[in-house]
């Protein structure tokens, strides 16, 4: 129901470009397409093709529910549950899931948020499906959540845009703050926990932040939304070792192959599917 | 009290290209050599788990720690500069190797007309052309004077390449043949030709084969595995000083290396340097290390930062036009490009290697006609394959909104769907970009940061809308249905990468009034201090600055050798 009606949403408004001053300059004389009419239908079975679990045109309804879990041949290898435990579960535990800076509010507003920003769809998995907030949470947990490797002396002043950021506050404190101002203000706006809006309205309030509608006095709510927004894309598509791209998968939906360590034989070919690997699996192999 | 070390002959100051290649030329010549290094040391081992896109290109794993020093940033002498308190348009190395390691080898030389810039635009157009308050200069030495030493560095590095045909005329072919070309590169080259234009495969130091250089350093072949730029190379496939220079320095026996070796000062008596000051950050002591000869092989940053904390050589000062550190800064145009989005096909473009193009000149230098248009020089145009990684490249066509369901689906629909054609734009100097020291901000050891005064002028603005117009005709040649181009050239603003093509602020000349250093490196001021690397261009070209950095590091040392012998001023 939450994939159908992301499918039939249409964006209205206008929305920054991907890139300062590049318009688009269509070949033909159409007129402008922006929001992706254009764009070939997505399938979940396209992205099963992609991630190379349909044979023949036909998706292996079996696959499925184990796909976003344990995609490969590693399965088989995985030692067997032990026996009489009562437990009935093939999965692994992955004991990289567990909180290092997150409140358990923070987590699910995080999650959320950045579901919103890289949602779920026939194509593939969303941010929370890939894990996206354990990413961003044990982030800011360490060098980039103290921002320890920028320079943080003062002075501080309000400089120009083209200055870039001159806050004192670091990103843990940014995100503690920016997450309590989601919540206010879903709670003041639509009289309900961010976690408990509807999609669209989830949207609104994310755009309310994008674009500074919402004012604050500690941080920018669109700093907050822009770092919130390339954390996502982090989690989305850095190795699986930091806790997102959950089994490869934000990586699959796109072929991108990963860590491999030669494309000698395909460099001069034309396109070329490429089962991932990540770089645990380059460290087993040595 | 700082400690004082017995003297050597040379003392240098950074261990990149510049630094390195100096090191392993003067330890040929039997001289002694201490080579003084802020950063780690760095080896090809490092790099095992180095196809990591998050810790080595989004989280900056091989560059300068920022809370320990940046630099400040303003538009205008009008307001006040602030501190880029994270990276965004250029990115500072620092390590043995400096950015010598996480560069892509991308290995141009620069046109004949960079080096005579001034007096061939003016004979061509005349004097009216240069606007009153651009600053750019001829550098006192020709393409054909710096030929021998372009050689030289690519030799040594094992540039892969074919010949530019509108470049400057070569002594000898590249070592090695060109990488291997992929079919967006294919795609590139047949339409270029189409439009009568000269594509050639871009000059790499990522090996295209094995390779054995004139010191004897063997080195494998590229693998072409997408991780160049931001990253080191596991096979030691890219030249870097660490698996080139360096150890042939080293095992002369007469390389010092000391790393974690942050220095501070010049130390100077009358018109002499007498050594350097420094800092050995592991245990906060200052140590004196005494020299016969200082070179400064720094970044573009810290040259001149060191030179103007150590009042060596006279400020420049904007307001009167008068003095030299700190003078000429410049810088690139690197948004005049354009992306293409084919329906029809699909690429590899998750696979590449750091120099892996095709590049092209039509529009680069005076290689077209400059009558008509508000601009001089121009930019190379490429096709480059480098790896696109899936945090930082996720093109999409104009208007798809930045997060959301139809960002996931444009952008996994274009990952391999999209080529872009960049143009490298040229920088020309101006009066009123310059470096100085900053007032206010200080570095970790209390020492003034530098401070940086730049914005984008009317000549560039013009250059990059008209570049990035080539570039849209050449996809369209491509057969691309969708083309985003760049309507309008903002302000130059800190936060979003560029290019780190940093230059200027101790620029090499014919005169002491105008330029620090002479073609030798040489100080006029103080003949036996050396200023290396890319802080010598009196303006910047339209391509990378390493192969010109290498053949003036060959030329330095060849002065400095000469320098040893019989003393005084080389030019």
């Amino acid at each position: 129901m939450h994939i159908r009606f992301l499918l039939e949403k249409q964006y209205s408004g206008k929305v920054r470009n991907l890139r300062d001053e590049v318009d688009c300059v269509a070949n033909s004389d159409e007129p402008k397409k922006t929001n992706g009419q254009n764009i070939e239908q997505p399938s979940r079975r396209k992205f099963l093709i992609n991630a190379g679990y349909a044979i023949g045109g036909v998706v292996v309804g079996g696959a499925v529910g184990s796909l976003f879990r344990k995609p490969n041949k590693t399965q088989q290898t995985e030692p067997a549950p032990p026996s009489g435990t009562g437990e009935e579960t093939t999965v692994p535990k992955n004991y990289n899931r567990a909180l290092m800076f997150f409140s358990q509010d923070q987590f699910a507003i995080a999650n959320a948020a950045a579901e919103r920003i890289y949602p779920a769809d026939d194509i593939g998995p969303g941010a929370a499906a890939l894990g996206v907030a354990f990413f961003i949470d044990h982030q800011l947990a360490g060098d980039w959540g103290f921002n320890s490797r920028e320079y943080m002396s003062p002075p501080f002043y309000t400089g120009e845009k083209t200055q870039g950021y001159q806050g004192r506050l670091r990103r843990r404190e940014m995100f503690e703050i920016g997450l309590q101002e989601i919540e206010n203000y879903s709670q003041t706006q639509k009289s309900k926990k961010f976690v408990k809006l509807a999609p669209e309205e989830q949207d609104e309030v994310l755009k309310a932040f994008e674009s500074d509608s919402v004012k604050l006095t500690t941080i920018s709510a669109s700093g907050f939304f822009k770092t919130l927004r390339s954390a996502t894309i982090e989690g989305v598509y850095s190795d699986p070792l930091y806790g997102g791209n959950m089994d490869m998968n934000g990586w699959k939906m796109r072929n991108y192959p990963g860590n491999q360590m030669s494309y000698t034989d395909i460099i001069e070919k034309d396109f070329t599917k490429i089962e991932p690997s990540s770089l645990q699996d380059h460290m087993s192999a040595h | 009290m700082a400690k004082t070390l017995p003297k050597t002959d040379v003392v240098i100051v950074g261990v990149g290209w510049a630094g390195g290649i100096i090191a392993s030329e003067l330890t040929k010549k039997g001289l002694n050599v201490v080579g003084l290094e802020r950063g780690r040391e760095r080896k090809t081992e490092d790099y095992y788990m180095v196809h990591d896109e998050l810790r080595y290109s989004a989280r900056y794993g091989l560059m300068q720690d920022l809370s320990k020093e940046t630099v400040t940033f303003r538009s205008t002498e009008k307001i006040r500069a602030l501190p880029m308190r994270a990276y965004g348009s250029f990115l500072i190395g620092d390590g043995l190797g400096g950015a010598g390691v996480h560069w892509n080898g991308q290995t141009f030389r620069f046109l004949p007309y960079d080096f005579k810039i001034r007096s061939m635009t003016t004979e061509k157009y005349g004097k009216n052309k240069i606007p009153a308050d651009m600053a750019i200069q001829d550098w006192g030495i020709t393409y054909e004077e710096l030929e021998p030493y372009y050689d030289t560095f690519e030799k040594m590095a094992g540039i892969a390449g074919e010949e530019n045909p509108l470049g400057g005329k070569r002594s000898n072919p590249y070592p090695i043949p060109p990488m291997k070309k992929s079919p967006a590169m294919q795609l590139f080259t047949d339409a270029t030709k189409k439009l009568n234009l000269h594509p050639y495969m871009m000059p790499s130091a990522n090996l295209s084969q094995d390779y054995t250089n004139p010191d004897g350093v063997s080195r494998a072949a590229c693998q072409y595995c997408g991780y160049c730029e931001r990253f080191g190379c596991e096979y030691g496939a890219k030249a870097d000083p660490v698996v080139t220079v360096i150890p042939i320095a080293v095992k002369s026996g007469k390389f010092e290396i000391r790393t974690h070796s942050h220095v501070r000062r010049i130390i100077h008596s009358g018109k002499k340097a007498t050594g350097v000051l420094y800092t050995d950050v592991t245990t906060g002591e200052e140590i004196i290390q005494p020299a016969d000869i200082v070179v400064m092989t720094s970044y573009v940053f810290n040259n001149v930062r060191i030179l103007l904390m150590s009042g060596v050589g006279k400020p420049y000062d904007s307001s009167t036009g008068t003095g030299v550190i700190g003078r000429n800064y410049a810088y690139q145009v690197i948004k005049g490009g354009a992306t293409g989005f084919f329906e029809e096909k699909q690429f590899n473009n998750f696979a590449g290697a750091g120099s892996l193009g095709v590049n092209l000149d039509d529009y680069n230098g005076d290689n077209f006609d400059h009558s008509g248009l508000k601009f001089i020089h121009g930019a190379s145009i490429s096709v480059s394959q480098t790896g696109q990684r899936p945090i930082s490249n996720n093109p999409a066509p104009g208007g798809t909104p930045t997060w959301g369901k139809d960002f996931k689906a444009n952008t996994l629909k274009y990952a391999n769907r999209a080529i872009t054609v960049g143009g490298q734009g040229s920088s020309m100097s101006f009066k009123h970009h310059f470096l100085d020291l900053d007032p206010e901000y200080k570095d970790a050891y209390g020492d003034p940061l530098m401070r940086l005064t730049f914005d984008f002028e009317e000549q560039d603005k013009e250059l990059a809308v008209f570049i990035s117009g080539k570039c849209a005709d050449i996809l369209k040649e491509m057969g691309a249905n969708h083309i985003d181009q760049l309507k309008e050239l903002g302000p130059y603003e800190i936060t979003t990468y560029q290019s780190t093509h940093n230059t200027g602020g101790a620029i090499m000349g014919s005169s002491p009034e105008t330029s620090a250093v002479n073609t030798y490196s040489q100080m006029w001021d103080y003949d036996n201090v050396f200023v290396v690397g890319a802080s010598s261009f009196p303006q910047n070209a339209g391509y990378n600055p390493t192969d010109t950095v290498g053949a003036l590091a060959y030329r330095a040392a060849e002065g400095i050798l000469k320098y040893r012998e019989k003393g005084g001023l080389l030019v």
